[in-house]
């Protein structure tokens, strides 16, 4: 017993006189592990009665973790301590080298900058901004929203009360905090045209760029976590063939001169009518291929005439506007652009991917 | 739903090639995913006739058969049946025939008797029941030629399945009768449904029915018609062979006739063996709170008043209504009399007890899209027609307490143009909806007022009843105009090009943007040094790994370090811009994008002041948190982190630098992460090395924080070397005015470069000093830049020597050299007072 106390007792000296982390992580061995007396000790716990045994090996216990939990305090101590010595050492007056890197500009320089090479914009960046583009030369706007949203927005002003069987067409992720599990994450930029047509009287012609999220397994083709594009257009006058006009407009001029969109009709809960659009094949340009499983056409999303519950839900008087809706998947346009074959490489960030765009 | 060509043609005469049938019905919204040819069946099987039967001399088991397959001459074959008789036409697998499951007839030996081909069973030949006693299929006598083949005998052609996707409003669709009727519409085809026959025999008792008063709201109409002799029933080889394209195996006469009328008219209905219903009745009653029923696949289920239940007339349920049937009532093959129910349950009832339940049936899915209540009379005659003669019936009893009004719908041709941009007329619209069978029964204002087909309880307002008009009329023909009035010229707000240039510039310095997933564990953001505590929890994540939303975008970009460095990648710089999550009132102290102090933090949440204005403000829906939700606080972040040979600190306050001037923010510093900002005042601090990190401001309010991140976090993370990191609050930053753009005139008089050393502190930010030194030098100073620091012993310990040089020049004169000597001394003074600084050396001259 007095042996143990005794171990104990000199490894306490040890560890407590270890000046650095370093020094501290190399005494282990010696004060509690592998060649420290209490492991000699364990060894010799083989040779002894049943009970004796026992006795000893529960003081052997309490000594290892007595020793563990000095080890513990001492690393926190010690790297606390270290960490501050660093931060002394190791200061730098950042606004100092923020100031020396204005040296290279302006008529006072004494030399010029490294010109370096250029970074790379992500994919799904590049082609947001260029979908942003075509749509602000046709007279929208670009609007954004949260990603977090609330049943309301989300679902209800859509023209989708609880229990609304087109819920199903959106696995929805919830949120913890918000209670009675009113907070959710958007499953479509939808809810953000809402908050426009709350804040703002007509006419409304805008495009919604942004995140999304869906409770998709991830696949070569879906993404839980997406990104879309939609469009409002809210005004005197809207039609149908407004909306066919326009979506041609856009087609021609995201993937080519003749290049076309056609409408099928669909079912969306916050639009009718509804419809499907296709667009022009990308890749055979309209001869049939394999990936247009030789139609020539690709489907691309959905669209319509918003409907007049989704009017009434924000209080826009659906005798006199009129208006279309559509949206399509940004990260799906990225795919066709490039040929890439999994979505998922989008948002792996290996830069050898990063690099090529 | 799969849907056999030749079913569709009893119908509708549709002789159109599969290709356009598929586009038309795509281009009726009934969306085709797939079609499929089905080759006429059974090749190289002859309808032979029985010569005689003989037994096999060696064997019990089997017999001897000599058939007349159209040769001229007996054929022996050996055959383990012994249903047939001299006379019956029976289906004779000819020598080389290949049967459905793939095995290949042959010559062959049986016990020394030669056999030359095989005789057929229903299941052999895909049009029967599997199990029971072999029994060698019989043809209806005279019914075909011996050597004709089997297929043209049964009516067998070859056919073409159409898998269609069918919309959740459409659930008339989800019949054969609904897509012949749309198709028919489309292709403007003649479309009707033979009415079956109604044979009612007077001594079969009429069934015993009832609607429990607590349940009539959700069941619009029940009817119960008993079927005796079902053991005699018999559906025909076709009936089987729809089923089985349309997906569903045969199993019996009665299921198989009950299956082919949901399928064919889209009519749920339920067959019970009436002698297991105690009292022979059924009623439809609310479910007793905690009530059970074990359904036909074998769950028990327990109940509750939301649901409602079939009984039998001793109140035992035996059935989910709308749902599933129980098993204890099932039919089998001993049942000799039935009891049909064929009901309409109200969707919402249905729909709410089958989530709750998670029960799927073709039931439930039809019921929950609404059910044509008009047709359980019609169902109910098919049904019998389709068991055959040999079944008799008694008349229906037919209980309809809630009979709605035929829904009357009027529609402006004025508003459908203006929808649809047509120029349809009255009479058009109404043509075009009578093919679906919507009547025009009166005039109204502009146009008409339509009987909407009790089997389209979709259709109730106009609009329903333009979405119709356009169906038939073609989206393909609808004009294609531009908006006459896009709204006005347009561009991206302000805050948009801005954030547009962060990235421009970033990618200029050679950073790459990345993109990384909102979701992940407490886990990563303690391995990023962040605490865990303030992330908004996700109720129902996809995995454990992913159950948190990021706080911070720092985890998601160590991860990129990470496994670029685990691909053997070299030097790094990344960043993003994305929106980050906390809990409002949580424990903020490492989130980067507070916009400040703490408490300001928390104080705009709590009064949502400006910036929830801001966010509705229309235009500018960004930029700066969003509240949208309870107990959720969402703002845009922007993150850098770098990793190379010669990478440290500096590179973030150099990347910062860029920024702040290609956006031209006034006021943009970098001032030292003092403790007076308040605990956890700008967040993400803890993760970064104690003597090089800084808090990046805009107009004296902090915006984010730049430094390297501390050793401890880059070693968990298993990176070596010195980690650069930025985050800032990306809404403040973009929405700060830019310098305004106001042109000087360039003076044309010559300049005087004045170099002023101040030895300084370390602890004194040069930042400060040079505000100072520029403030000092007034508006003679065109630039003033920090040029050099020079640390020597001879200054003093924890000392350096700020060099600044300054150029001055004056708009209307040469500088004196006492212009020069003044600026110099005002720059001496302010230095000395505010920062104890001294100045040092001669005065230089230019």
């Amino acid at each position: 017993m007095n042996a143990i106390s005794e171990a104990v007792e000199r490894a306490k000296v040890l560890l407590e006189g270890a000046g650095s982390v370093s020094e501290l992580r190399a005494m282990e061995p010696e004060a509690f592990g592998k060649r420290s007396d209490l492991a000699k000790a364990t060894g010799t716990l083989r040779g002894l009665s049943p009970e004796e045994r026992r006795r000893l090996g529960r003081a052997l216990q309490e000594a290892r973790a007595e020793l563990e939990a000095l080890f513990g305090r001492r690393l926190a101590e010690l790297e606390r301590q270290e960490a501050k010595q660093r931060a002394e050492s190791e200061r730098l007056d950042l606004s100092e080298h923020a100031l020396l890197a204005r040296r290279a500009g302006g008529a006072l320089a004494e030399g010029l900058a490294q010109p370096t090479q250029r970074g790379h914009l992500h994919l799904v960046t590049q082609v947001r901004e260029e979908l942003e583009d075509i749509f602000v030369s046709m007279g929208f706007e670009v609007a954004e929203g949260p990603e977090a949203e609330d049943d309301w927005h989300n679902f209800q002003a859509l023209n989708m009360p609880a229990h609304h069987p087109a819920r199903g067409m959106f696995d929805t992720f919830y949120l913890g905090a918000g209670g009675e599990g009113s907070a959710l994450l958007r499953t479509h930029t939808s809810p953000v045209q809402v908050r426009l047509m709350v804040s703002r009287r007509p006419p409304i012609y805008a495009v919604v760029p942004g995140r999304c999220y869906r409770r998709d397994t991830p696949d070569a083709s879906h993404l839980p976590v997406f990104h879309q594009i939609e469009g409002l257009v809210v005004d005197e006058g809207i039609s149908m063939a407004h909306l066919a006009g326009t979506l041609d407009a856009f087609v021609e001029a995201f993937f080519g001169t003749g290049r076309r969109a056609r409408l099928r009709p669909s079912f969306f809960p916050f639009t009718e009518p509804s419809a499907e659009f296709d667009v022009t094949c990308w890749v055979c340009g309209g001869e049939g291929c394999r990936t247009c499983a030789g139609s020539g056409w690709v489907e691309l999303g959905g669209c319509g005439m918003v409907d007049p519950a989704v009017f009434a839900a924000v209080g826009v008087d659906a005798e006199r506007y009129t208006g279309f809706a559509w949206g399509f998947g940004i990260d799906r346009m990225a795919a066709a652009r490039t040929g890439l074959a999994d979505l998922r490489d989008l948002v792996d960030n290996d830069v050898r991917f990063l690099t090529q765009f | 739903m799969r849907v056999p060509l030749s079913w569709l043609r009893e119908f509708t005469p549709v002789e159109e090639p599969p290709e356009r049938l598929a586009h038309a019905l795509s281009f009726l919204g009934l969306v085709v995913e797939g079609t499929e040819v089905v080759p006429a069946p059974f090749g190289g099987i002859v309808v032979a006739r029985v010569l005689a039967t003989r037994p096999h001399p060696g064997a019990d088991r089997v017999q001897l058969v000599d058939v007349d397959a159209g040769e001229g001459e007996a054929r022996q074959v050996v055959c383990g049946a012994f249903n047939m008789k001299a006379g019956d036409l029976v289906p004779l697998a000819d020598v080389g025939a290949v049967m459905p499951n793939g095995m290949e007839i042959g010559r062959r030996r049986v016990r020394g008797e030669w056999s030359n081909g095989m005789l057929c069973s229903a299941p052999e030949l895909g049009i029967g029941p599997e199990g029971g006693e072999p029994a060698i299929f019989v043809l209806p006598p005279g019914s075909a030629k011996p050597g004709q083949s089997a297929a043209e005998a049964l009516g067998f052609g070859a056919d073409i399945v159409f898998d269609l996707e069918i919309s959740p409003n459409r659930g008339d669709c989800l019949s054969v009768v609904g897509v012949a009727r749309d198709l028919a519409a489309g292709l403007g085809l003649p479309f009707s449904v033979p009415a079956p026959p109604h044979v009612v025999a007077e001594d079969v008792p009429a069934a015993a029915v009832a609607i429990d008063p607590a349940a009539e709201d959700r069941c619009p109409r029940f009817t119960g018609t008993v079927v005796e002799n079902v053991k005699a029933a018999l559906v025909s080889p076709l009936v089987r062979r729809r089923l089985a394209l349309a997906g569903m195996r045969p199993i019996n006469a009665v299921v198989d006739a009950s299956n082919y009328v949901m399928l064919e008219l889209g009519q749920p209905n339920h067959p019970y063996d009436i002698s297991r219903l105690g009292g022979g009745g059924l009623v439809v009653r609310p479910a007793r709170a905690g009530e059970r029923l074990v359904t036909l696949d074998g769950t028990e289920r327990q109940l509750g008043s939301d649901d409602i239940v079939i009984s039998d007339a001793e109140g035992r349920a035996v059935g989910l209504a709308g749902i599933m049937g129980g098993a204890d009532a099932e039919i089998s093959p001993e049942t000799t009399t039935v009891l049909l129910e064929v009901a309409n349950f109200a969707p919402l009832t249905i729909a709410e007890t089958g989530k709750r339940l998670g029960l799927l049936s073709e039931a439930r899915t039809r019921f929950e899209r609404g059910v044509d209540p008009g047709l359980p009379p019609a169902a109910v005659d098919r049904f019998v027609e389709l068991l055959g003669s040999g079944v008799r019936r008694g008349e229906t009893t037919d209980l309809r307490p809630r009979r709605a009004a035929p829904l009357e719908v009027p529609l402006r041709a004025r508003r459908a143009n203006l929808v649809l941009g047509t120029s349809l007329s009255p009479e058009d619209c109404a043509g075009l909806l009578s093919r679906l069978g919507f009547e025009a029964n009166q005039r109204a204002d502009e146009g008409w007022v339509f009987r909407v087909p009790t089997w389209r309880p979709d259709c109730t307002r106009e609009v329903d009843l333009i979405e119709e008009v356009a169906r038939i009329y073609g989206y393909d023909k609808l004009r294609r105009l531009l908006p006459a009035r896009p709204a006005r010229p347009s561009r991206l707000a302000g805050w948009q090009l801005a954030r547009r240039q962060v990235r421009e510039v970033l990618a200029g310095t050679g950073a790459s943007e990345a993109w990384s997933s909102t979701f992940l564990s407490g886990r990563e953001l303690e391995l990023a040094g962040l605490s865990p505590s303030p992330a908004v929890v996700v109720e129902n994540p996809l995995d454990t790994s992913q159950a948190l939303l990021r706080t911070s975008l720092l985890p998601g970009l160590l991860r990129a370090l990470r496994s670029n460095r685990e691909r053997q990648a070299g030097a790094l710089s990344l960043f993003e811009i994305g929106n980050v999550f906390a809990v409002p009132g949580g424990p903020s102290g490492d989130l980067v994008g507070s916009g400040g102090p703490e408490a300001t933090f928390l104080a705009s949440l709590a009064s949502g002041d400006g910036h929830e204005g801001q966010s509705r403000a229309g235009a500018s829906l960004g930029g700066f948190f969003y509240r949208a939700v309870e107990g959720v606080v969402e703002w845009e972040q922007l993150g850098l982190v770098a990793l190379g040979a010669g990478v440290d600190a500096t590179y973030a306050a150099r990347a910062w630098e860029v920024i702040a001037g290609a956006l031209r923010v006034d006021g943009a510093a970098v001032v030292p992460a003092a403790a007076d900002l308040g605990p956890g005042a700008l967040m993400g601090l803890p993760a970064l090395h104690a003597g090089r990190r800084a808090v990046l401001a805009v107009g004296g309010r902090p915006v984010g924080v730049v430094g390297e991140l501390a050793p401890e976090v880059a070693a968990r993370n298993g990176l070596a070397g010195r980690v650069a990191v930025l985050l800032a609050d990306l809404g403040p930053l973009l929405s700060a005015p830019p310098r305004p753009l106001v042109a000087r005139e360039v003076s044309r008089y010559p300049a005087v470069d004045l170099d002023l050393a101040l030895s300084v502190a370390d602890v004194v930010p040069a930042g400060e000093v040079a505000a100072t030194v520029r403030q000092a030098a007034g508006d003679l100073a065109e630039e003033v830049v920090l040029f050099e620091v020079w640390r020597d012993r001879s200054l003093g310990e924890g000392r350096r020597s700020l060099n600044f040089r300054a150029r001055l020049r004056a708009d209307d004169r040469t500088l004196t050299e006492a212009d020069v000597g003044e600026v110099r001394e005002r720059v001496a003074a302010a230095t000395a007072e505010r920062h104890g600084a001294e100045l040092r050396g001669a005065a230089p001259t230019s």
